[in-house]
């Protein structure tokens, strides 16, 4: 996987000396223009990497914020074909990685190696999915490696030594740690022991550790950069989305996605 | 073989499909279940509390006048609404809750649709001095209230659930996202034989017993196995409680009945087997109602204990090897079967149970007399008088 977006992004900021910034939205919230404007918007305003959201009607994962916004963007009849496509568009006019994330059931409904094929084919560099653990990934790993996809593993506090070790091989693009036992969204303080977790963490994988769940502004991304090569942004950014309603959301979301970035290359 | 295989799998169905965070724990419950599966003084410590506080054996009771009724084979009625609580739900919380007490867990999470599981856990974590929370939908509270008033008065929080449909979906929806939160100190007490492994299996194992007697009490009373067992299926647990015992047996014909709401073909119903695809939905792959996305449909059924758009890993591999046989009865049906039972036999039968009785209706009066069905009465129906009442317009 060396010609991946996602490598090569962490090893300029390794070379940098500095930390990522990933975003996320909900894709179709409020409709697919606006996301792929979010997009640019966010890469524009500093964003080292992109977490395009597919809507799910049961996440189990996230948190109230994130669940109402798959919940608008499935009443306004988004489909996954339709993301996959604008995704495709927005590579036409920027070269941050993308990275897909869903739950299992949309994936393995539309055919897991035509999912792999037609994500890979869009310009999509990577995709997580919280709820498909190691232990049952085998058969999507061999699609997503044979397109080039790198399918990213989930690590949480409570993972053990075992688990990180027996999930090493499978491990692709990141690890995406997630700084709480918990869902998605933001939080005032994060109280994991962050040091101990991603000591544990590198101990076993040797890819570029991101943390996320939990980031809600410059504060917190202060806090936890200095445990990490990257930091996740979700449920901020989609609260920014919610609250302009009818609204253009663009400018709030560019002028956090600049004070995170600006608040980690601080650390750096 | 036995199923399912060391990874929890039914043949292609079942798995665990979870956040992360989660796998740990459902490491530390398969072994913490399979230690107590081999421990001898687990099971007589459960067989304790099903005899004396449950009050097992259930009857298994000969239906004459609703046989007559029939003109056609004997039903037998296995009276699961006898348990304390009004339903087999009990047999399982009982068995988890000796489980949660091993593994030195204080808090007990739920979810519940018709409120029978969320009345038996709030009645097991009672009696063993737990904290407990149940989450329910909205829509299902509403429906339910005798048994929302019935969790608060045993000391239980009902936490209403506004996401989505505010059905049992949901409900369970957000009791994963407090068992993410909570995993350290909490346990998750999954009602059905759905959700990811060891559930399946455990609460298999767990309503077993359903089956073992009803295999004893048909042969006593009548000197051989019956020809068909009947029971309704939501997620599944009554049916793979009775069914199982007889997997065995080629000559007992097996039917699971699930909810036909409104029709099967009115895309109002709660028929999973029948009428959806596999697909992942609450932890493990099985047969599920969905769109060509792979987004969960709404299900629908009179009944809130069958308002589910999936169902246990075991049924759907059940009805690929053909072994049962699935079935769906309407709504308008169920109730029919409802009121006849009533009136044929003075027993009130809960709404899912009503299903069964249904089916076990249509088949009755095309066997001979000397043929013998067994449904299994899964629940009473208290719970079901105001539906029922609001379906017939106030006469029932």
């Amino acid at each position: 996987m060396k010609g991946n977006r996602i490598t090569q992004r962490f090893s300029a900021l390794a070379q940098e000396g500095k930390k990522g910034l990933i975003t996320y939205i909900t894709a179709g919230d409020p409709d697919l223009d606006t996301t792929a404007r979010l997009v640019r918007t966010m890469a524009e305003a500093g964003a080292d990497l992109v977490e395009v959201g597919i809507p799910f009607s049961d996440p189990v994962a996230d948190g109230p914020v994130i669940q109402k916004a798959s919940a608008r963007a499935l009443a306004n009849g988004v489909r996954v074909r339709d993301i996959i496509r604008t995704c495709a568009g927005i590579r036409q006019n920027t070269g941050v990685p993308l990275i897909l994330m869903t739950y299992y059931n949309p994936v393995y409904q539309y055919g897991l190696e035509d999912f792999a094929r037609d994500a890979a084919g869009a310009g999509i560099d990577g995709l997580i999915v919280p709820d498909l653990p190691f232990e049952e990934s085998g058969e999507l790993l061999g699609h997503t490696d044979h397109y080039g996809l790198a399918l990213i593993p989930l690590v949480a506090p409570t993972t053990t030594e075992k688990r990180l070790a027996a999930m090493a091989p499978a491990a692709r693009g990141f690890v995406y740690c997630v700084s709480v036992t918990g869902v998605t969204g933001a939080r005032e303080e994060i109280h994991t022991d962050l040091a101990k977790f991603m000591r544990r963490v590198r101990r076993h994988i040797q890819l570029p550790c991101a943390i996320g769940f939990g980031i809600a502004g410059p504060v917190q991304a202060a806090a936890v950069a200095p445990y990490c090569d990257a930091m996740v942004v979700g449920s901020a950014i989609v609260d920014l989305v919610a609250r302009a309603g009818t609204g253009d959301p663009a400018p709030a979301v560019a002028a956090l996605v600049k004070d995170i970035k600006s608040a980690i290359e601080k650390c750096a | 073989m036995p199923l399912p295989d060391e990874r929890g799998y039914f043949g292609s169905f079942g798995g665990r499909y979870v956040p992360e965070t989660l796998m740990p724990a459902l490491e530390e419950l398969t072994a913490a279940y399979q230690e107590a599966h081999r421990d001898p003084s687990f099971w007589q410590e459960l067989e304790y509390y099903l005899q004396q506080y449950v009050g097992r054996p259930s009857p298994l009771y000969f239906a004459r006048r609703l046989s007559e009724h029939c003109r056609g084979a004997r039903i037998y009625l296995k009276r699961e609404d006898l348990n304390h609580t009004g339903a087999h739900k009990i047999n399982n919380t009982i068995g988890q809750i000796l489980l949660a007490r091993r593994m030195g867990k204080k808090r007990i999470i739920a979810e519940t649709g018709a409120g029978q599981h969320g009345v038996a856990t709030a009645t097991a974590a009672a009696l063993f001095g737990m904290e407990c929370a149940v989450y329910m939908g909205e829509e299902d509270m509403a429906r339910q209230a005798l048994n929302v008033f019935r969790m608060r008065i045993l000391g239980a929080t009902v936490v209403g659930v506004t996401a989505g449909s505010r059905t049992l979906k949901d409900a369970m929806n957000e009791a994963m996202r407090d068992w993410v939160t909570n995993v350290d100190t909490t346990y998750y007490l999954i009602g059905s034989v759905a959700g990811p492994h060891p559930y399946p299996v455990m609460v298999r194992d767990f309503q077993r017993v359903i089956g073992v007697e009803t295999r004893r009490q048909v042969q006593e009373q009548t000197g051989r196995l019956p020809d068909v067992i009947v029971a309704c299926v939501g997620g599944g647990s009554n049916a793979m409680g009775i069914f199982h015992p007889f997997l065995e047996d080629r000559e007992v014909k097996l039917v699971g009945v699930e909810a036909a709401g409104c029709g099967l073909d009115t895309g109002k119903h709660a028929a999973t087997l029948n009428r959806g695809r596999p697909g992942i939905l609450h932890g493990s792959k099985s047969y599920v109602l969905q769109d060509e996305d792979g987004q969960i449909n709404l299900a629908h059924s009179i009944s809130a204990g069958l308002d589910y758009p999936g169902v246990g890993p075991e049924h759907s591999y059940l009805k690929e090897t053909g072994r049962v046989v699935y079935t769906a009865v309407t709504d308008e049906e169920a109730l029919e079967a409802f009121q006849l039972l009533c009136r044929t036999e003075g027993i009130i039968p809960a709404l899912e149970s009503a299903h069964a009785l249904a089916q076990a209706v249509k088949m009755a009066g095309e066997m001979p007399q000397e043929a013998i069905i067994v449904v299994n009465l899964s629940g009473r129906g208290d719970k079901d008088v105001q539906t029922v009442a609001r379906a017939l317009g106030g006469e029932g």
